[in-house]
């Protein structure tokens, strides 16, 4: 191969018991390339990027980075080498100050004056202005993946690793993340980008590498692809659209007044006089960046939390005043965020699980005791209906992929057949193709009748589920608009901007 | 003298008096910053003071004996870290398990020596500093363990406040997984910081055995562990305020020794539940009033790190 490439990998293998995670996979990245790992959830994307930082040791398999052998046993030496990685999951700690945050990321940082100084400096010039001294714990979504960014680029990196940075930040976010990108890519620095959303990687990325079941099955330019093809070639196969036709609306059965909660963490916002009004058959999406009152809000409305009478109402009865189990007599389930500790028990089995939230509209239960044949066919028919791929409901929770357990929770809660659902990120690290089955058991659900709440921070998703569209943003709910005809950038509009960031981001974009 | 109390002694008993429960505190205080809860202050201070007091008997000096009480603490602590970080026992029930195993083991190792008076820790002499009034016996009237203590104290705030070490040692407390991904290990750092918190009980346990009863008996810490553990979470976390905390309790015990000295009518009873009883309400109401003072909990105390990929 030529050798002018920054980083070259091949024949790499890693495999974890009962499963090659990465299998003979080769590709290679040169100087400035903005390079794409394209891939469903369990194809390896994760565990490539690990053994490139160093968190994982391939167990066969060469990387050559500028043309030496290199093969990082943490990731300090990937960082020594010029290799940074922007998580997917922050890490960050939120107790500790931006200045803090970013000396833990560096090897030998320099007096924390100094630091100050450097972090202002950086992200001035990259059009991310940072404030040094904040706690992070205060910092809106973008601003954090800001630090992580500032962090990265402190350290003058060669090749940057970025996994799902997009999926917390807002339109006028992301615009401004891809311009600071384009300009690292243009100074030299190579980017491997790892998303789910195709679009972004048509419009950012130079070359991508499609991976499936381990392997590379596919390089290309993804300019030159659509998105449904990149799709195609990720999933192996015909990529089903969703079906939102042929649903009736029928009368308001679900209304929301007035409605305020106090924060229910130290970092966490309020809700306030927060109101909706939902119709049988509807998908009210609600968009927003994480933080922003979506977990308050759902448990407000699922009952978790109880809020003053007379702001929640079903079918015109006040339920402000009960609990989840109450609610879900009347007909009302929600579905929260977290998959593994909030919708399931980690080490809890699936038939268990069912327990949990489907003893009052499932018969469940005998006289008082549980019957655990009932729940066994009942966790049986969610993994046949939703396609859960696990041995059986035996498996405990913890046991199933991401996006396997979320479709089971989806499916705990759809086949209790509730009139209204909540659901909050049904689909957030779920790979496209399960993905489409929630949305589409979504949309069947409201088919059926029911009403239903989409939280989410994926705005294609919402613009392709729901009828009507409200912006979350600081615990205030933005009336309902109507997701035909609504552009991307009125809904950026609507979920506050960039936080701030968009006036330093212009004038960037003006030079 | 106020009532007649005798408010100069007071004072100077106080500083005596809080080294055992501030070094114990300030000791705990830095493994739970690193995010591991340690039930088990009562045991190790108590080894240490078992320990501290065998080696001083044995060798006719404190300061090995102060010494031998910090190893002694330092070693339980090392046996529950071993148990929490690498065999992931429940935190809690160990650090519970430490307590009463080292009342036990204490028990059994001290029996050869109750009524055994140890050799004497000498007051350091500040030469005409301790004559001048009032400063004099409450600032210079002191052994040396009283300013080290102190000086611990301070180190302590100042190596978590200002130092990488310090910073690693509370990242790794605040987001352990997040420091792992940054590549720090998660469990040397937690080793260490059960270790030193161990010392520092231990430290504190033989102060009690060599200078401040100056003897042993059994289960002679009686209850101070875990008045430490309660201090490190009235005081938010924070090392200074610890100092003020340990000054509370130790001053109201030395108080209530003076009032029953001095022969007030108050039953006996509620005199010796006074500090323990006081600091405890404060604690409540200053959890009640300060949300954020519970929040200020290191974000992973508590919680088990495996390292899962």
């Amino acid at each position: 191969m030529t050798g002018n490439m920054l980083l070259e990998i091949t024949g790499l293998t890693k495999a974890y018991p009962g499963v090659v995670a990465n299998d003979g996979v080769g590709f290679s990245v040169g100087p400035g390339e903005v390079h794409a790992l394209l891939g469903e959830n369990g194809a390896g994307k994760s565990t490539l990027v690990k053994m490139i930082y160093g968190l994982v040791k391939p167990d066969s398999g060469t990387m050559h980075l500028m043309g030496a052998p290199y093969t990082p046993p943490e990731p300090r030496a990937a960082r020594a080498s010029g290799v940074a990685m922007v998580f997917q999951h922050f890490s960050l700690f939120e107790a500790l100050n931006v200045a803090e945050n970013v000396a833990l990321g560096m090897e030998n940082p320099p007096p924390m004056g100094q630091l100050s100084a450097r972090i202002r400096e950086i992200s001035a010039a990259y059009g991310l202005p940072l404030d040094p001294a904040r706690l992070v714990g205060d910092l809106s979504a973008g601003e954090r993946q800001r630090v992580e960014i500032i962090r990265c680029l402190l350290q003058d990196p060669k090749l940057l690793i970025m996994d799902e940075p997009t999926s917390v930040l807002t339109p006028q976010e992301v615009d401004i993340l891809f311009h600071t990108l384009r300009k690292l890519s243009s100074e030299g620095t190579a980017i491997l980008y790892i998303s789910h959303k195709l679009e972004e990687i048509r419009s950012l990325c130079d070359r991508a590498t499609i991976l499936r079941g381990g392997k590379v099955v596919a390089t290309c330019t993804p300019r030159e692809k659509s998105a449904r093809e990149l799709a195609e070639m990720m999933v192996g196969g015909e990529f089903t659209t969703t079906d939102r036709a042929g649903r009736v609306l029928g009368t308001t059965i679900f209304e929301v007044a007035g409605l305020d909660l106090t924060p229910m963490s130290q970092f966490g916002p309020a809700l306030k006089q927060v109101s909706l009004s939902l119709r049988a058959g509807e998908v009210l999406g609600i968009g927003g960046v994480a933080g922003n009152g979506q977990e308050e809000l759902l448990a407000t409305l699922s009952g978790e939390r109880v809020s003053a009478p007379g702001t929640v109402r079903l079918h015109g009865q006040d339920i402000s005043g009960l609990g989840p189990n109450d609610r879900r007599r009347l007909g009302l389930q929600g579905a929260p965020e977290e998959r593994l500790g909030h919708a399931a028990v980690p080490n809890m089995s699936l038939t268990d699980n069912t327990l949990l939230t489907g003893t009052v509209r499932r018969p469940l239960t005998r006289k008082g005791f549980l019957d655990m044949t009932a729940a066994k066919l009942f966790a049986e028919e969610i993994i046949r209906e939703f396609d859960v791929r696990t041995p059986g409901p035996h498996v405990a929770a913890r046991a199933l992929s991401g996006g396997n357990l979320q479709k089971y929770v989806i499916g705990r809660e759809v086949l209790q057949y509730p009139e209204v659902l909540i659901v909050n990120q049904p689909t957030w690290g779920v790979d496209a193709a399960a993905a489409a089955s929630i949305r589409q058991a979504l949309l069947d659900l409201a088919g059926k009748g029911a009403a239903v709440i989409v939280i989410s921070q994926d705005l294609d998703e919402l613009m392709e589920i729901a009828d009507q569209f409200c912006a979350l943003n600081e615990g205030r709910l933005s009336p309902p608009r109507p997701t035909e005809g609504l552009s991307i950038d009125e809904i950026g509009l609507m979920l506050g901007g960039a936080h701030g960031m968009q006036e330093a981001g212009m004038q960037e974009v003006a030079v | 003298m106020i009532g007649g109390i005798d408010i100069i002694v007071l004072i100077a008993t106080l500083m005596a008096a809080s080294t055992p429960v501030l070094l114990a505190a300030t000791g705990e205080l830095v493994a739970e910053k690193s995010g591991v809860l340690n039930l088990g202050v009562e045991g190790m201070m108590i080894m240490g003071a078992v320990g501290g007091f065998a080696v001083a008997t044995a060798t006719g000096s404190p300061v090995l004996g102060f010494l031998a009480g910090a190893v002694a603490g330092a070693l339980l602590a090392t046996l529950f870290a071993i148990l929490t970080q690498i065999f992931l026992s429940n935190q809690v029930a160990t650090g519970l398990a430490l307590t009463l195993f080292g009342l036990g083991l204490s028990a059994l190792i001290g029996k050869g020596y109750e009524g055994v008076r140890p050799p004497q820790t000498t007051k350091l002499d500040f030469g005409p500093l301790g004559d001048i009034p009032v400063l004099g016996p409450v600032l210079f009237g002191h052994d040396w363990v009283v300013y080290a203590s102190l000086v611990l104290v301070g180190a302590t705030w100042a190596v978590l406040k200002f130092t990488r070490a310090g910073l690693i040692l509370r990242a790794v407390g605040e987001n352990h997984d997040a420091a792992h991904a940054l590549g720090y290990r998660v469990v040397a750092v937690r080793f260490a910081a059960l270790a030193y918190g161990g010392a520092l009980a231990g430290l504190g346990g033989a102060y009690l055995s060599l200078v401040r009863v100056p003897q042993w008996t059994e289960g002679m810490t009686a209850g101070a562990g875990w008045i430490a553990l309660a201090i490190v979470v009235f005081a938010s976390w924070k090392p200074e305020r610890v100092l003020i905390g340990a000054y509370m309790f130790s001053g109201i015990t030395a108080l209530q020794l003076q009032l029953q000295a001095a022969g007030y009518a108050i039953p006996v009873h509620l005199l010796s539940m006074a500090p323990y009883l006081i600091t405890i309400i404060v604690l409540v109401v200053l959890s009640a009033l300060h949300r954020h003072g519970v929040a200020a909990a290191p974000a992973a105390l508590g919680r088990s790190f495996h390292a899962s990929n």
